[in-house]
């Protein structure tokens, strides 16, 4: 069960913590956050037609949602003068105020409270029923997990050169014809697409933290994307099973405790961390002064 | 003490005056991702307020929530100062956590208020609630009015600010106070996730109607206050409605309006002057070809068949007679038989003259100063003697010490000239 549970984090957070990454590193936390919250409105839809949280309609609803968000942002940006950020905020609020406003209205009629939606339930997903993968019984939740992880890992290692570049340097991508407009479209597709995936196991407004905790505390370790990526993803690992341990010891919510052990290992990277740590950083000021 | 439709009425005005005038320097300094940071950073706080006292007390919630939210902002700040993390991450990662901890504390020992912080719910707004949302938009609207000034200009200009020496890092530090204390004050009407709508939809609206900072204060405060009435209103009538949702869509239908219907900076304000400048543009062109035909002729009869024209412009006929029409209401040419036949009146072959002028001008700029082959001038010219006339024509013939042909060999006419030859053949 708790095997399952801890399971259960790590395959919602592996995938949010490659994508993620990738918007830390592009300065773009802020679109993490706006997508986090404007998948919601999706998702409440594909439930409602499908009446169930873990079907394929969730994923088509919020990656339509997401690319709502996405083509109204640039639209508000570049056809008037407001700046990136206030379009951003303008667009994402008024998504997820649709999102809770449909949960409320149908929240007596069918299955669905803003808490699950808002805050998790990856208790309720282990419990579901069970399905047999190559000889082994796993709840059927997970399974789709399993191959939402499975896929955006394959799509990020496919891409990652041109993921890399453009981040890096978009005159050097365009040069290489990887066209910048497009691999945006590909990051925001991928982030819709992880955060619908994992909004069930810690919640819409907490998702945006499997995306930035584990790409900022791997950028306070290393600096070559590679060993970023694989230090975000053992913290994505480190946290869904340090998280699930937390819960069960305090009987807190098991998405909240997901998080704040991802934020206590971000802690650890920031005083301890090889490159930025505090320690680090107070002894050299100490052996200059010596 | 208060009645529902006044507490939904006077929420709304505290919400306005508080979340608009800081909502119009979150806009303005590019600082949205700060605001929904301090919104999130907060919640731990009431979370904590509701946790620690057993009878809810609005003063120690505010005490609380403020607390986190400096907390939250010192937070981000060491963390950009000690790491390399850039603004967006460092603030990204305080919202989470706190956020996190805020809901974690929440399910540890769930208290039945704290959920209307999160999405806000007018109906649980009592009097004291009222009082303190009242004594702490006071506060913001005094400050906001003692600091205006250094205010704005630590906004536009920070460098001019340190110079002016004002203490930059003290008023930042004041304002993400101020943030705090407007979040504090918004979010039991709004909830703290939807604070952000607040802070930044109705400020943004107002950047689309105004280009003066004191008037999209003004605007933005007006635009919160109705958003925030609607929005309560609507939640009173339906009381399944959350309010903060209510209030947020009401605010982002006013946005969808003014960046549509907005007078200068709207969408469709912008087509209609775009529209307006290609038509001009094309009768201006109309006009020229008129000119020239004429010009090319040997034997200098002033009127153009339609088909000439047509052919000269290499459009259909149908494409330049209404052009042609436009052309005749404002007087600058007149058919001599129906709309096969058309010539020049005296105002109109000034004004092509001018035109023609301004094109040979520029052609001959580009080619002598901006090194243009002789062959490849004639679309750029085209293009700028659209736009750029008047006065900046006059220095550029100055440049050009008063040129009287064009590279192509063609005469810049002058129309003052044209307009004394007409006159004089007019008479004869």
């Amino acid at each position: 069960m708790y095997f399952m549970l801890g399971l259960g984090g790590f395959l919602a957070a592996l995938p949010c913590s490659q994508v993620g990454t990738f918007l830390v590193i592009r300065r773009m936390s802020l679109v993490g956050d706006a997508m986090s919250h404007s998948v919601l409105p999706g998702i409440v839809l594909g439930f409602l037609i499908s009446k169930s949280l873990s079907s394929p309609w969730l994923i088509l609803g919020a990656g339509l949602a997401g690319f709502v968000t996405t083509v109204l942002i640039e639209l508000i940006h570049q056809k008037s003068r407001i700046k990136q950020d206030a379009a951003i905020g303008v667009v994402f609020t008024t998504l997820f105020a649709f999102g809770v406003l449909l949960i409320s209205r149908v929240s007596d009629k069918v299955d669905l409270d803003t808490d699950c939606v808002l805050h998790g339930d990856l208790e309720h997903l282990v419990q579901s029923d069970l399905v047999s993968f190559f000889s082994v019984s796993i709840p059927a939740p997970l399974l789709s997990l399993f191959v939402v992880a499975l896929m955006v890992v394959g799509i990020v290692t496919l891409f990652y050169r041109v993921l890399f570049v453009v981040s890096f340097d978009t005159a050097l991508a365009s040069s290489l014809r990887y066209r910048p407009i497009l691999s945006h479209y590909l990051l925001m597709a991928l982030t819709s697409f992880v955060v619908v995936a994992a909004f069930q196991v810690v919640g819409a407004i907490l998702v945006v933290s499997l995306l930035i905790l584990p790409g900022a505390t791997a950028s306070l370790c290393a600096v070559r994307l590679p060993k970023v990526l694989l230090i975000a993803a053992l913290h994505s690992l480190l946290s869904s099973v340090g998280g699930v341990c937390l819960a069960v010891w305090t009987d807190m919510n098991t998405g909240a405790s997901i998080v704040l052990f991802g934020a206590f290992l971000f802690m650890l990277a920031w005083g301890f961390g090889p490159l930025d740590g505090l320690l680090w950083q107070q002894i050299r000021r100490r052996r200059k002064e010596a | 003490m208060f009645g529902a439709l006044q507490t939904a009425l006077l929420a709304s005005l505290f919400l306005g005056l508080s979340c608009g005038l800081i909502g119009s320097y979150v806009v303005v300094r590019r600082m949205s991702l700060f605001g929904d940071t301090m919104s999130h950073a907060v919640f731990p706080g009431v979370v904590l307020g509701f946790f620690l006292q057993d009878e809810k007390n609005p003063y120690f919630i505010l005490g609380c929530a403020l607390l986190a939210g400096i907390l939250g902002a010192l937070m981000s700040g060491s963390l950009q100062r000690t790491t390399r993390l850039k603004q967006d991450a460092s603030l990204g990662v305080v919202l989470v956590t706190f956020f996190a901890f805020g809901v974690g504390l929440h399910s540890l020992s769930p208290q039945t208020g704290v959920s209307s912080y999160l999405y806000g719910q007018i109906a649980a707004i009592t009097d004291s609630d009222l009082l303190m949302m009242g004594g702490v938009s006071l506060l913001i609207v005094c400050a906001v009015a003692l600091l205006r000034r250094p205010f704005y200009v630590a906004s536009f200009d920070p460098g001019f600010a340190r110079n002016l020496s004002y203490p930059v890092k003290v008023l930042d530090s004041i304002f993400a106070f101020l943030l705090a204390a407007a979040v504090v004050v918004s979010m039991q009407a709004v909830g703290v996730v939807l604070v952000s709508a607040m802070l930044i939809t109705p400020a943004a609206t107002a950047y689309l109607l105004t280009d003066r900072f004191s008037k999209m204060m003004m605007l933005s405060v007006g635009f919160s206050i109705l958003a925030g009435m609607i929005g309560c209103l609507w939640s009173y009538q339906q009381l399944k409605t959350p309010t903060g949702p209510a209030i947020a869509i009401s605010a982002a239908a006013l946005f969808g309006l003014a960046f549509l219907f907005a007078p200068q900076y709207g969408v469709l304000a912008k087509y209609l002057r775009r529209r307006q400048q290609v038509r001009q543009i094309r009768r201006e062109n109309t006009l020229q070809s008129l000119y020239r035909i004429k010009e090319q002729r040997s034997d200098g009869k002033r009127a153009v068949t339609l088909s000439e024209l047509a052919q000269y412009r290499r459009r259909s006929p149908s494409h330049v007679l209404p052009e042609l029409f436009s052309l005749k209401k404002v007087g600058l040419i007149e058919s001599l038989s129906g709309r096969d036949v058309w010539q020049l009146t005296m105002n109109g072959e000034q004004r092509a003259a001018e035109l023609i002028r301004n094109h040979r001008l520029w052609e001959l700029y580009l080619i002598n100063e901006a090194d243009y082959q002789t062959d490849h001038v004639h679309d750029d010219a085209e293009k700028m003697e659209h736009v750029l006339k008047g006065d900046l024509l006059e220095a550029l013939e100055k440049q050009l010490d008063f040129p009287t042909a064009d590279p192509h060999g063609m005469p810049i006419p002058d129309p003052a000239k044209t307009s004394v030859l007409l006159r004089e053949g007019g008479q004869k």
